[in-house]
């Protein structure tokens, strides 16, 4: 685990300095949200079409930057530096780490601005959503990362990322938006319990199959 | 001194339908410098890869022992040095911060006056706090030596070992060559027969399609 944080270190080290995905996840943020804005106008929009847009931002900007862990590395030339210094697990590991700490920080981000500039965006269950939100961002960062991992060795990295992550993701998002309008109605936890199973099991069948395939996609 | 092994089990490489190479088997033991050479593109850095465990054979077995105690597949990294062109290291870091990376991400403790004493010896200390961005193709090359051996490693791997180096920088590896020669088992991808002459066995990928 040591291991995993000097990589992760590593990598946020390099970000600071190379500005390789925070650049294009801010903007991706702005852009996204100003373009919802814009086109809903002065129309007042329903709290489940609000709190279904979230998530919507929330993909997309996963697509945007999540990727960069592993194609920044193959870009660079760098990932047999990093193979020659590190086993698979460490690897994985450590990028799995970035990518929470990324998607964490984007996600309250993008919560934050929503609740500051959407007036219909209101959660009556504040602990469920708060549950959800930080079950669901493990799931995104795991599924975003062992995606990123299969499409940087791809020629069409940008186009395969989002076709590829839609059907891993989608069960994920679609729970995560019966989850917001269960907060958003104010039901309460016990009765949101099996929605947060789900939620659950999607993140351990990730986090296991993604450790059982990525000495794989890492080597060949 | 310690004893390194690698066994070649019938291994063959095939990249879609082209046959790289088939059944090369063979065992390298330390000290030692064997060469793999052969023409572009005979499958030199395709071999040296395997041996490095960076790719799989497509076909047989490729086992590494350490006093005679076999090292499991995800832990050959550790006990292997790589110098090649097609190595990177990581630009936005000055060559001390790609050295402590490096120990730090292996697992291994980052002894820094270990980590000068190697700039030094490659003659990278003065330019020890700057970006590696900032490098000439040479000095990178040269501290691609430094990177390959923070880490005492028994088999060291060098493939096209003075590529973009000048003459000062060819005769520090050929130094390094016969000194480490001397206890650790080193493996050669070259063209270059000056650089074969220190070789006491050579393997030629490209003769092995039969």
């Amino acid at each position: 685990m040591i291991k995993s944080f000097y990589l992760f270190k590593k990598d946020w080290q390099s970000e600071l300095r190379t500005r390789y995905a925070i650049n294009a996840l801010v903007m991706f943020i702005l852009v996204t949200i100003s373009v919802i804005l814009f086109s809903v106008g002065q129309e007042k929009m329903s709290e489940y079409l609000t709190g279904g847009l979230l998530w919507v931002v929330i993909f997309f900007s996963a697509m945007s930057g999540l990727s960069r862990v592993f194609v920044s590395e193959e870009e660079r030339g760098t990932i047999l530096t990093l193979q020659l210094i590190a086993s698979s697990d460490t690897i994985f590991t450590g990028k799995m780490l970035f990518n929470l700490v990324l998607v964490f920080l984007m996600n309250t981000v993008i919560t934050l601005l929503y609740s500051i500039l959407f007036n219909s965006f209101v959660i009556n269950n504040v602990w469920l959503f708060v549950i959800a939100f930080i079950i669901g961002n493990i799931g995104i960062a795991v599924s975003s990362t062992v995606i990123a991992a299969i499409i940087a060795k791809a020629n069409t990295k940008g186009t395969l990322y989002p076709v590829l992550s839609f059907p891993i993701l989608l069960p994920l998002i679609l729970v995560l938006l019966q989850l917001t309008k269960f907060a958003i109605d104010g039901k309460t936890i016990a009765e949101s319990y099996a929605e947060l199973i789900v939620l659950v099991c999607y993140d351990v069948i990730m986090i296991t199959a993604s450790y059982l395939l990525f000495e794989f996609i890492n080597k060949d | 001194m310690t004893n390194y092994l690698i066994e070649l089990d019938n291994i063959s490489k095939t990249f879609g339908r082209r046959l790289i190479f088939k059944n090369i088997s063979s065992k390298f033991n330390s000290p030692d410098i064997i060469g793999v050479a052969g023409k572009n593109g005979a499958g030199k850095s395709t071999f040296v890869k395997i041996l490095a465990n960076l790719i799989s054979p497509t076909k047989g077995k490729i086992k590494h022992f350490i006093n005679n105690k076999l090292i499991e597949p995800e832990k050959v990294y550790n006990y292997t040095g790589f110098v090649a062109p097609y190595l990177v290291l990581y630009d936005e870091f000055t060559a001390l911060e790609n050295l402590f990376y490096c120990c730090k991400i292996r697992g291994i403790n980052y002894e820094i006056e270990y980590a000068k004493e190697l700039l030094k010896n490659v003659n990278l200390f003065e330019r020890r706090n700057d970006y590696v961005k900032t490098y000439s193709s040479g000095m990178k090359q040269r501290l691609k030596y430094a990177f390959a051996l923070i880490h005492n490693p028994n088999l060291i791997i060098l493939d096209e070992p003075t590529s973009n180096l000048d003459n000062a920088g060819k005769d520090l590896v050929y130094n390094f060559i016969s000194s480490l020669g001397k206890e650790k088992l080193i493996v050669l991808a070259s063209n270059e027969q000056t650089e074969l002459k220190y070789c006491s066995k050579i393997i030629e990928p490209e003769k092995y399609k039969e």
